[in-house]
């Protein structure tokens, strides 16, 4: 190749990028007045917004209003919100809602953070609800909602997760999560094993297992969030051994490394590894591989969160009813609980330009229309927290393994639903503990120190 | 006789070594770009049944409604911009300080010596950007670029100014031709060589950035190619194949550019640094 | 003459660099010591002392950043200056594909570190990964190279190694390039061999592209942050965490003053050793 035909290449690439970018933007202003929920518009749609919110305030009651909706980008959460907006166009066709998108994990933590500190956020935003929302500072942020009439049809147990000083702030976003054991029905009737009543039983289990040649417990180190499942699926024993834990917890009176029951939640992860029943390349292998050997069955336990259920049905729909599930046991079997999740929040932000109808968009959210039209694309992982909300029939059978917990009231919410603290570092911490590179003991005193930092930043009372 | 030999083994492990350390990688990422998911996952060498190349490219530039297109729009926005700041800035600032010594040279040296070496102060820079309401913006993001950049493009240019004698500019002043005007027609006219240096290496580095656009420009409307590899390695977890296509897109540029400036950007380079 | 002087070369040209680099940089930085002292939001803030500082020097997982960071910049600075060096005698010596072999060595720096680090964590996985595969080829079983808390820092830092060995290479071709012949010449006159030449010749005369990759290489270690964030996420648990990585994952938290106090940490860290640093070298330069 001679050197002009080598200019003549790379000027030609160069037009094609140039060209793309402008077929980019004159995309983008296409897009912006056809398709509402474009993600590739958030652009046009943030200055159409905009200019919006210049107008008068004074409107006419019939003008159509635009109101912007935060989600983050996983998929599920895309084909829900689009899926709610959808349903609420039809029933209010005068409220237009468009959707943008934000990172998920810690970087979408922060992103939401720093929109609200630094004004730039879209009027209603779905998050987490817990600790991660008492970060946000829903005082100084967030829209007040305690005297709303829609907030009547939300569950307790749920509202005291999107509290704070009395004063509550979201509405539920899809259905209560459990956290758990997988399991691998078919090895469990290969090898005639019986779902564990207790730890000790869960450890035999585990023994046969691998004496089988099969992996007793899938660990997905490389996703470290998946390393705190042991650790906070152990919560209901914690409970039920200390009621006040969650209280003194947050007022630095009980910690890790005094309680017992609390750090027996880091001493199970460590048995785990210690008696070498995971599967190699733990800290190599992504949940979604983990997903992967347990539907195949090449391992037999996978500690995990409900919300993995979708996936599994999506990618491997003709393995789901051999997953089974049951609650992280504890030390006595009489005493057998699962630890539940909360669903995320849809919440207004306080400098809402169009707060009546943001809330007319949250009461719809809150109603069981609402939560039927969310289930069409994500069916429930759990039982509802609105009231007149029912689970569809069609619910894979591993999700029905959950409901007996919720039908005998032995559930508890995790940790995070009942304090406003959660270590930042406890998925690195877990992953340390889960991989033996540190004992027990000193994972739950670094975790320790970890919350007392986040209690430090938060300027909690007592720390 | 005896030379010949030994040279030629010479040379041929070093071609060998290459072809292990470097050649590999990038046949690697290549092979697993074309394949399809499930051969991508197995991670290694074998030869694709059936080459995947477009069907890749295609569901990588579509995803998340062209992402990736608006992230080129973005990131060469964002090159372009910060490039034009950082020549006419560092040139007139490298120009001036080379030519006049006084008691603030020292200040001055000192000042553009702890740029190269201090880290930016991430949160208060988003504060006071955030401050100014250009936080999350292009026009932000380009200051920020020009910024942490005008140490090393100044030191370039000081170096370069004293190789272009003052007789030069004596002789302009002479003629009538002071002030911006000497800079302008006949200083920056002389500069031509580093300027080029710099277009390349900055091309090459802000396009390549990803630190400064993770904090200081967040947000799915102004992602950047690097951005976008690094929201797809956690969504395409299982797709190995589109993460490597992504990044045999986004390497297209810088390859083009070295292409085009191979052996001027390595005597470039040497005759900056070294001098710096 | 002083007055055209000073009318020409006029700090004018100097204040769109001065207004940028202080509104953008300086700035920042001096507010920076404020601001590690209080617990902050981003809109307002607590005067709080000394005890974000407290908090990084006392907790483990913070502290770590520090040994980590310094075993890092060593290592990587070093094994570049060695590779580096050697590669630059060896390009510019009278081979015939040294043009070939210059533009292979020079690549990687032109390829995102992000692209890198990801392609890198893929061959080295345990099992599937190329690297032991092929050690597996050979009956060597390979370690878990990212995952093993021994080896994991490492394994980073010989992909920062393989990146920027190129850009070394390069600054030493242009040292060894600007040493006379005379010296080659007279070195031959008094019959001594490569090794000679080598140690007596091109190592003292390459000193100012030593000192320049020197610097560049340990203030780029120092300040390292994306490939160990695109490769590890500075784990297993927090091994591979460096102070970069640390002040990001503070700043995740929404903890800003602690993120802050991190980077006034950082700051003097890279200042203590790299001030010293510098001036040691330059003044082993006028030695010579």
């Amino acid at each position: 190749m001679n050197r002009k035909t080598m200019k003549l290449i790379s000027l030609l690439c160069c037009t094609v990028i140039l060209a793309l970018a402008l077929a980019a933007c004159g995309n983008s202003t296409n897009n912006a007045t056809n398709n509402a929920t474009n993600n590739a518009t958030t652009n046009k749609v943030n200055t159409s917004s905009q200019e919006v919110k210049e107008e008068p305030i004074k409107e006419d009651p019939i003008k159509e209003v635009t109101i912007t909706v935060l989600v983050d980008n996983t998929q599920d959460a895309v084909n829900g919100g689009n899926a709610i907006i959808d349903a609420f166009q039809k029933v209010h066709p005068n409220i237009k809602v468009e959707m943008e998108t934000r990172p998920g994990g810690t970087e979408g933590d922060n992103w939401v953070k720093t929109s609200l500190a630094t004004g730039d956020m879209s009027d209603v935003f779905f998050y987490n609800s817990g600790s991660l929302l008492q970060a946000l500072l829903p005082e100084q942020n967030l829209l007040d909602l305690t005297n709303e009439p829609f907030m009547d049809k939300v569950m307790d147990s749920f509202e005291s997760t999107v509290a704070q000083n009395g004063k509550v702030y979201g509405v539920p976003v899809g259905s209560a999560m459990a956290g758990g054991w997988f399991y691998n029905k078919k090895v469990y009737a290969d090898l005639s094993l019986s779902v564990p009543a207790t730890w000790d039983e869960l450890m035999t289990n585990n023994e046969k297992i691998k004496a089988a040649g099969i992996t007793p417990v899938i660990e997905t180190f490389k996703d470290s969030w998946t390393s705190q499942l042991i650790v906070l699926a152990d919560y209901y024993h914690v409970q039920a051994a200390n009621s006040t834990f969650a209280e003194d917890y947050t007022a630095n009176k009980a910690h890790y490394t005094d309680t017992p029951a609390a750090l027996r939640s880091f001493e199970k992860l460590a048995e785990v590894f210690e008696k070498g029943y995971m599967n190699k390349d733990y800290l190599a292998t992504t949940f979604d591989a983990g997903l992967k050997m347990l539907a195949e069955g090449t391992g037999a336990h996978y500690p995990m969160l409900s919300f993995a259920v979708p996936t599994i049905e999506q990618n491997y729909p003709e393995l789901i009813d051999n997953i089974g599930f049951f609650a992280q046991p504890g030390d006595n079997a009489n005493d057998n609980g699962l630890t539940i999740w909360m669903p995320g929040a849809a919440y207004i932000y306080k400098n809402s330009k169009h707060p009546e109808e943001a809330k007319t968009f949250l009461d719809f959210i809150a109603s069981p229309k609402g939560m039927a039209a969310m289930a069409t694309v994500s069916k429930p992982t759990g039982p509802y927290l609105v009231e007149g909300a029912v689970i569809p029939d069609n619910v894979a059978n591993v999700v029905k393994d959950m409901l007996p917990y919720f039908d005998a009231n032995k559930t508890a919410p995790a940790l995070e639903f009942v304090s406003p603290l959660k270590g930042p570092n406890l998925e690195q911490i877990t992953v340390e503990v889960g991989a033996g590179i540190t004992t027990p003991n000193k994972g739950a005193d670094t975790y320790d120190h970890d919350v007392q930092k986040q209690a430090k930043q938060l300027g909690l009372e007592g720390w | 006789m005896n030379t010949g030999i030994k040279q030629f083994i010479l040379e041929a492990f070093a071609v060998l070594f290459t072809i292990v350390v470097f050649w590999v990688p990038f046949y690697f990422v290549i092979l697993t770009a074309v394949k399809d998911k499930k051969e991508a996952s197995l991670l290694d060498l074998s030869w694709p049944s059936a080459i995947h190349i477009w069907e890749n490219m295609k569901t990588v530039i579509t995803v998340r409604d062209f992402m990736l297109i608006r992230a080129f729009y973005n990131s060469s926005m964002l090159t372009l911009f910060s490039i034009m700041g950082l020549v006419v800035v560092c040139s007139m600032a490298g120009y001036v300080m080379q030519r006049r010594t006084d008691r603030f040279t020292p200040v001055l040296n000192f000042l553009v010596l702890a740029g190269l070496i201090i880290p930016p102060a991430i949160v208060p820079t988003i504060w006071v950007l955030d401050g100014m309401g250009l936080f999350k913006t292009m026009t932000g993001m380009v200051l920020v670029e020009v910024a942490l950049g005008f140490p090393f493009c100044v030191l370039l240019y000081k170096g370069f100014m004293a190789t272009i004698p003052r007789e030069i500019d004596e002789a302009a002043v002479v003629d009538g031709c002071s002030g911006f005007k000497l800079y302008y027609r006949i200083i920056f006219p002389l500069l031509q060589p580093v300027t080029a240096t710099i277009i390349v290496i900055s091309a090459v580095n802000i396009f390549n950035d990803f630190v400064n656009p993770l904090y200081f420009l967040p947000g799915a409307k102004n992602v950047t190619v690097q951005l976008t590899l690094y929201n797809f390695q956690s969504q395409f977890v299982t797709q190995w194949n589109l993460l490597f296509m992504n990044i045999l897109l986004i390497t297209i540029p810088p390859l083009i550019l070295f292409m085009i400036f191979n052996k001027k950007i390595v005597s470039g380079m040497t005759s900056g640094a070294v001098k710096g | 003459m002083t007055k055209i002087f000073k009318r020409t070369y006029s700090y004018t040209f100097l204040l769109p660099a001065a207004i940028i680099y202080f509104v953008i940089f300086l700035l920042p930085t001096i507010m920076s010591f404020f601001f590690s002292m209080t617990r902050w939001s981003l809109m307002e803030w607590e005067f709080i002392g000394f005890e974000n500082f407290i908090t990084f020097f006392q907790e483990s997982s913070l502290r770590i950043g520090f040994k980590n960071t310094f075993i890092y910049a060593v290592v990587t600075c070093s094994l570049k200056v060695v590779f580096g060096l050697l590669l630059g005698v060896l390009l510019t010596s009278k081979l015939r594909t040294k043009g070939y072999l210059r533009s292979v060595i020079f690549f990687p720096t032109l390829v995102s570190t992000i692209a890198v680090g990801i392609a890198f964590s893929m061959m080295m996985h345990p099992t599937k990964g190329l690297i032991n595969t092929t050690l597996a080829f050979f009956g060597i079983v390979g370690p878990d190279w990212l995952g093993n808390t021994s080896i994991a820092l490492l394994s980073v830092a010989f992909v920062d190694v393989w990146k920027g060995v190129g850009f070394a290479t390069v600054i030493f071709m242009a040292g060894i390039l600007s040493i006379p012949e005379d010296y080659y010449e007279a070195l031959s006159i008094d019959g001594g061999n490569a090794w000679h030449k080598f140690w007596n010749i091109i190592i003292p005369l390459s000193r100012p592209a030593t000192n320049s990759v020197i610097i560049l290489a340990f203030i780029g270690g120092l300040r390292s942050f994306d490939l160990v964030w695109a490769m590890t996420r500075g784990g297993p648990g927090f091994t591979t965490d460096l102070i970069a990585s640390i002040i990001y994952k503070q700043y995740q938290g929404g903890f800003y003053g602690l993120a802050t106090a991190g980077n006034v940490i950082l700051f003097i860290f890279v200042s203590l050793l790299a001030f010293p640093l510098y001036t040691y070298l330059n003044r082993k330069e006028v030695d010579i």
